[in-house]
């Protein structure tokens, strides 16, 4: 596994984790203040033109931690399916944002900069954050009239620029840095004219950044974004062994028992051919052939309950094991492989079933070894067997895994 | 000759150390940007998580809400999700964050001498009305924070450096909305 980001509360426990962030925030509160964000004169005249401050520091402090982060991403060190990434609600963000614009222009803060006006003795800091409280005390009240909306609609899920454009990473991130070089550009030519700003009195220094930062979004072209094989190769050596000692594989009783298992948000992932999917299935099972999980794993990246465990399954085991390993490559926590497969839960469910008929057939294949003389799908009882009528004796293996040891990123 | 002065009493010398330390300048723009952008690489970095702020006020007015009002918060499914029952909505990685940010913005304003009782506002308002178009603009700002579920802290900035399609959509909605409105609005400032 990339070694970053680290399972804080694992590593240290809650407290000190707690105290990581506090120190986290004590440096952005810092870094707010001493770049003059505590003047609400100084954030607001960034809209007229005169002092675009607020624009330099926020689109350099992005940039500068989007080459960061995708180069540690591509060298390896840093796991991006464990990093936040926001979810997007297209609508309610893009009206949440001018309503937020709004408040920018009348109030002269954002929520940030109002905390580190405030704990600078700024009354009209304190009065905004007094404001900011009551404004989210009406939220709260008034989100349950539009609900459904808020929480729908333009949902995008975990959906980065790269996903948007079908553009690789680097070059993502070389347009958004040439992008923001830009409007640097553009925003001390705005300074010089609205604001006479005399552009001769800046430091030189500052090209530099914008080539290093230029060369920084190369770097990221060139060193390239992991594969899912890449990223399995860096993970063998501690996961395959899980693979050879049967530590992930349950047997289908397991599989029945965690059905009935309330305290389990239990995905089943069917793996195999859509012909062998609608001859049978598990019932519950969704049909994601493998070349279809990468696709699968934002979705399974976005917050899922903590409970979830998955399991995959195929004919026997190959293409299930295949699939064990993408999931774990993309740090999908609690990912089980069907013992058997279908196959050998036909063998125990379907053994008083007249529709399914065995075929002798080379084991290990992993082809279906029976035939149906319909495509019922999961219309059949062996596709849901009565827990309570079976007694099967097992060696069980669920372990919960905390996938974040934190409630997620996000603000709040 | 020279005259010894009395001895100052102890409270002057305490408001000298508050509030009279020498200010400093502000540190360049791309220069505040640059450290700003290593602090938010180091969040992602050590805990996969990035900035925030207005998720932790907002855990601050539902804790509130929960002592007096427990029964509401347990309907309200927006309230439910964080403190519903026994959940308690301060357990958080974003209040300690908040917490430090508040603390961080003090030591720098006290370290470069701007801690100072004052309102920031435009030449031609007086104090009172910027007191009450702080407290209207916060309304608003908050309010929209949560719709948007983060602020220029936790979805531009953090949504920003790791290329969420909704956190840029976001950040020109809040760039256009406060240049839509700047004119309208420009007797505030100006």
């Amino acid at each position: 596994m990339p070694a970053f980001p680290l399972p804080l509360e694992t590593l240290v426990g809650k407290p000190l984790m707690y105290l990581i962030f506090a120190i986290i925030g004590f440096a952005f509160g810092y870094v707010l203040e001493i770049s003059g964000f505590g003047d609400s004169t100084k954030l607001a005249a960034q809209f007229y033109f005169k002092d675009l401050t607020v624009l330099k520091v926020m689109f350099t402090s992005i940039v500068v931690a989007m080459v960061l982060i995708f180069a540690m991403v591509g060298l390896g060190v840093l796991d991006f399916n464990q990093v936040w990434v926001n979810p997007t609600y297209l609508w309610s963000g893009i009206l949440g944002g001018l309503i937020m614009g709004v408040g920018f222009i009348v109030g002269g803060f954002c929520p940030g900069t109002s905390l580190v006006s405030a704990a600078t003795f700024k009354i009209d800091g304190i009065f905004f954050v007094l404001g900011g409280l009551f404004g989210i005390f009406l939220f709260g009240e008034t989100e349950q009239f539009y609900d459904y909306w808020w929480n729908t609609a333009g949902y995008l899920g975990r959906f980065t620029v790269m996903d948007w454009l079908h553009l690789p990473t680097g070059v993502v991130v070389l347009l958004v840095v040439l992008m923001a070089l830009f409007m640097f550009w553009g925003g001390e030519q705005l300074e010089r004219i609205f604001g006479k700003r005399d552009l001769k009195r800046e430091p030189l220094m500052r090209y530099a950044g914008a080539g290093a930062l230029t060369l920084g979004a190369l770097a990221v072209i060139f060193i390239g974004q992991p594969t899912v094989t890449q990223k399995w190769t860096r993970l063998e050596p501690a996961k395959a062994p899980l693979l050879a000692e049967r530590q992930v594989q349950i047997h289908p009783g397991e599989l029945l028992a965690s059905m009935g298992n309330d305290r389990l948000n239990l995905i089943l992932l069917d793996v195999r051919s859509e012909t062998d999917y609608n001859l049978f299935h598990i019932h519950g099972a969704q049909h994601v052939p493998v070349s279809d999980l990468p696709a699968l794993v934002p979705k399974l990246l976005v917050e899922p309950p903590k409970n979830s465990v998955y399991v995959v399954m195929s004919n026997d085991e190959a293409a299930a094991t295949e699939a064990w390993k993408v999931l774990v490559a993309n740090s999908v926590p609690n990912v089980y492989i069907l013992e058997g497969g279908v196959n050998q839960w036909l063998g125990i469910f379907g053994a008083e079933e007249t529709a399914s008929v065995p075929t002798p057939a080379p084991p290990g294949d992993d082809s279906l070894r029976y035939t149906f003389s319909a495509a019922l799908g999961d219309h059949y009882p062996a596709a849901q067997p009565v827990p309570h009528e079976w007694q099967l004796e097992y060696t069980p293996k669920i372990k919960l895994q905390l996938q974040r040891d934190k409630s997620g990123g996000g603000c709040g | 000759m020279t005259t010894l002065t009395p001895s100052k009493p102890l409270r002057p010398n305490l408001s000298a150390l508050i509030f009279n330390r020498p200010q400093k300048a502000y540190v360049h723009p791309y220069l505040g940007g640059f450290l700003l952008g290593l602090v938010l690489f180091s969040a992602f970095f050590l805990t996969g998580n990035g900035l925030g702020a207005s998720g932790g006020l907002n855990r601050l007015v539902v804790f509130v809400e929960d002592l007096i009002a427990p029964a509401h918060v347990d309907r309200v499914s927006y309230l439910l999700k964080l403190a519903g029952g026994d959940k308690n909505p301060l357990d958080d990685w974003i209040v300690p964050l908040v917490a430090g940010t508040l603390v961080g913005g003090f030591a720098s304003g006290w370290l470069n001498g701007r801690l100072q009782v004052k309102t920031n506002k435009g030449p031609h308002i007086s104090t009172r009305q910027r007191w009450l178009w702080a407290f209207v603009g916060g309304s608003i700002m908050g309010y929209g924070a949560r719709m948007a579920r983060g602020c220029t802290s936790g979805q531009a900035l953090s949504g920003g450096a790791v290329l969420s399609v909704g956190s840029w959509a976001f950040m020109f909605a809040v760039f256009g909305g406060a240049y839509a409105l700047a004119y309208f609005v420009r007797k505030l400032w100006n």
